[in-house]
């Protein structure tokens, strides 16, 4: 546990020996390593392909790889390179973005829940408990379709309201609705598991003392107990990219994910299994670079667990 | 043990409601009507072809409506989908499609990630470890949907028995059940490893070390059944999910199991096909706790008080 001093100055030791535990976890490391490689060529190697993942040349369909196209061409003739960067760029975007929403949902829901105790921890983990008895994905579809018929078109509001026109907002106003859907009801287990840190957290003496010196409600959560849980957030959360990444995947590959003219990984990969006999480099390299970023994130996550909370061997 | 099961059936009663109160209002809010199709119709055709389905009423009388045909008749309702067939009939043909792909892949997944779970913690750290849980992370990222074509285009083409697609012969059964099962598999042989590496480094195992049994008596006869809850609390949802139907591995391999009238029903806003749906799998799952409840109470006995 962390003392309650701030210490500005060299930080605190917990996190200092959990940086260490985890370097020494060379699987962990390594999943780091790709994991930024991934997110750089995504958002910063796409631009500096001389491809436009969008420019079909029809008469270059399914050509192999060369040295002008890495990975070869697309059954459109697109470059098949580009088009993974790109596509990893949405798919990246959807499971970061709903990551984000999920961690701060879970943790205010949780935090209270946990902190608060009584009667209101039982309502709000019942309600919990109940939504997750749903069938996810379908309900993510429904609320998907919910969400984009009430939003309209986002696009259009960030361009004319906002006065906006760059790539990276028009690009991520299309995908509102699907991310929403997703942090809907994606923060659940995160709040559970938000729930029970801040419940044992709350038990302890230290809050007792911090009670009883007359701090606030709003002092002891934020400054006490919401340290103190950041390591079951940071683990969780690592998790919770790859899920999001593989449920996008699972939308857009029964085509209610990623709408054309956007693509994901998963969009790649369903066009990709039309060709496979063909060609079956058209599945492989986008389930390739997909399956790869989500080992990567998953190897993070195990070693987080490992280094944060050494005494869990759980899965 | 009768007051879990009174509590539990109660509490999955009230979800189920709920979540079906839940599926009606949203199905309601999205705009577009579930009997419009790309030829014109006038207002007063499908004011007809509405009246079947109550939808000429107001919601409110509709849901009542919809509660009542259900307790006191048994019915779920018409698809406005596949026009002429009846919720009931729905489920009732293609849940046991489901439950049989389902209950085959759950065996598999059972006998190959339990063992390979146990196998690894046994030897923790060495190669055997290594190889099981790569595999198992292997399982989880690599989707059904890569697996499902891949194994397609490799294993179907080489055995005239095992099908790439449908649903008709015995040989159908065994790619999506193998599809289904790697992720099951993969879970549970992660879920096992953790929860077996837990127990083998508790106080009672170091007794049993001391009392010089052999190491077959202390794993099978002492650590196996407590190593477990963690796999048996992950197996209740997962049962619930599997039976009803995978969608993506039936889409892949054809097989007219629930899933797809899932996905169906949400694309086509099939009011009564969803609801149907929603409260046929918010059953399922609530059962399944339950069973799992009542398994836990039973392989851990301090539970056994609280519960």
């Amino acid at each position: 546990m962390s003392t309650q001093t701030p210490s500005n100055n060299k930080g605190s030791s917990l996190w200092n020996d959990a940086w260490f535990r985890l370097r020494q976890n060379k699987l962990s490391m390594a999943g780091l390593v790709v994991i930024v490689i991934m997110i750089l060529l995504c958002f910063v190697g796409r631009w500096l392909v001389p491809h436009d993942p969008r420019h079909q040349q029809l008469d270059q369909k399914f050509e192999s790889s060369s040295a002008e196209h890495w990975l070869g061409m697309d059954q459109l003739g697109r470059d098949l390179f580009v088009r993974i960067l790109d596509g990893g760029q949405i798919s990246l975007l959807v499971a970061i973005l709903a990551t984000i929403l999920t961690v701060t949902v879970g943790v205010i829901y949780g935090g209270i829940a946990g902190y608060v105790g009584g009667r209101t921890h039982a309502v709000m983990m019942r309600i919990v408990d109940g939504l997750l008895a749903m069938p996810f994905l379908i309900i993510v579809i429904l609320f998907r379709e919910l969400i984009s018929a009430q939003l309209g078109n986002a696009e259009e509001w960030f361009v004319q309201t906002l006065g906006w026109k760059i790539e990276m907002v028009r690009r991520i106003s299309n995908l509102i609705p699907l991310i929403l859907a997703i942090a809907a009801f994606g923060w659940l287990t995160m709040g559970r598991i938000v729930c029970s840190s801040a419940a044992a957290v709350t038990k302890l003496e230290f809050i007792e003392a911090a009670r009883s010196l007359g701090l606030s409600h709003r002092r002891i959560l934020f400054r006490h107990i919401l340290p103190n849980i950041m390591g079951p957030v940071i683990i969780y959360a690592t998790l919770t990219i790859p899920t999001f990444i593989l449920y996008e995947a699972t939308l857009s590959f029964i085509g209610l994910g990623i709408e054309p003219p956007n693509a994901s990984w998963g969009t790649l990969i369903k066009e990709g299994a039309n060709y496979l006999e063909t060609r079956p480099s058209l599945l492989l390299f986008p389930a390739a670079f997909f399956s790869v970023t989500l080992f990567a994130f998953n190897f993070l996550g195990d070693g987080l667990r490992d280094a944060l909370d050494p005494k869990s061997s759980k899965d | 043990m009768i007051a879990l099961v009174t509590r539990r059936t109660l509490q999955t009663l009230i979800v189920v409601f709920l979540l079906v109160t839940f599926t009606f209002i949203a199905i309601r809010l999205i705009p577009g009507n579930p009997l419009e199709s790309d030829k014109a119709t006038s207002s007063e055709v499908m004011k007809r072809m509405a009246e079947p389905f109550g939808f000429n009423r107001p919601y409110v009388t509709q849901y009542l409506l919809y509660w009542k045909n259900l307790l006191f008749k048994g019915d779920l309702g018409l698809s406005t989908t596949l026009l002429g067939r009846s919720v009931s009939e729905i489920i009732s043909t293609s849940f046991p499609v489901s439950l049989m792909l389902g209950l085959t892949s759950l065996i598999i997944g059972v006998f190959v990630g339990i063992p390979l779970g146990v196998i690894a913690a046994m030897n923790k750290n060495g190669w055997i470890d290594y190889l099981s849980m790569v595999l198992a992370m292997a399982g989880i990222c690599v989707p059904a949907f890569v697996l499902g074509p891949v194994l397609q285009l490799t294993v179907a083409r080489q055995f005239d028995s095992i099908s790439a697609a449908g649903w008709s012969r015995p040989g159908d059964l065994i790619l999506p059940a193998i599809t289904l099962s790697v992720g099951v598999a993969a879970y549970l042989a992660r879920l096992s490893r953790g929860g077996m590496l837990d127990i083998l480094s508790q106080d009672f195992i170091r007794t049993a070390h001391a009392k010089g049994l052999p190491l077959k008596t202390i794993i099978f006869k002492h650590a196996l059944k407590p190593s477990l809850l963690p796999a048996i609390t992950y197996l209740g949802p997962a049962f619930a999910a599997i039976i009803t139907g995978s969608f993506v591995v039936e889409i892949i391999f054809q097989v007219p199991g629930m899933g797809q009238h899932f996905v169906n029903a949400v694309i086509s806003k099939d009011p009564f096909l969803l609801q149907g749906l929603v409260l046929f799998y918010g059953l399922i799952m609530g059962g399944a706790n339950l069973i799992v409840d009542i398994v836990i109470a039973f392989l851990n006995p301090r539970l056994r008080e609280t519960a």
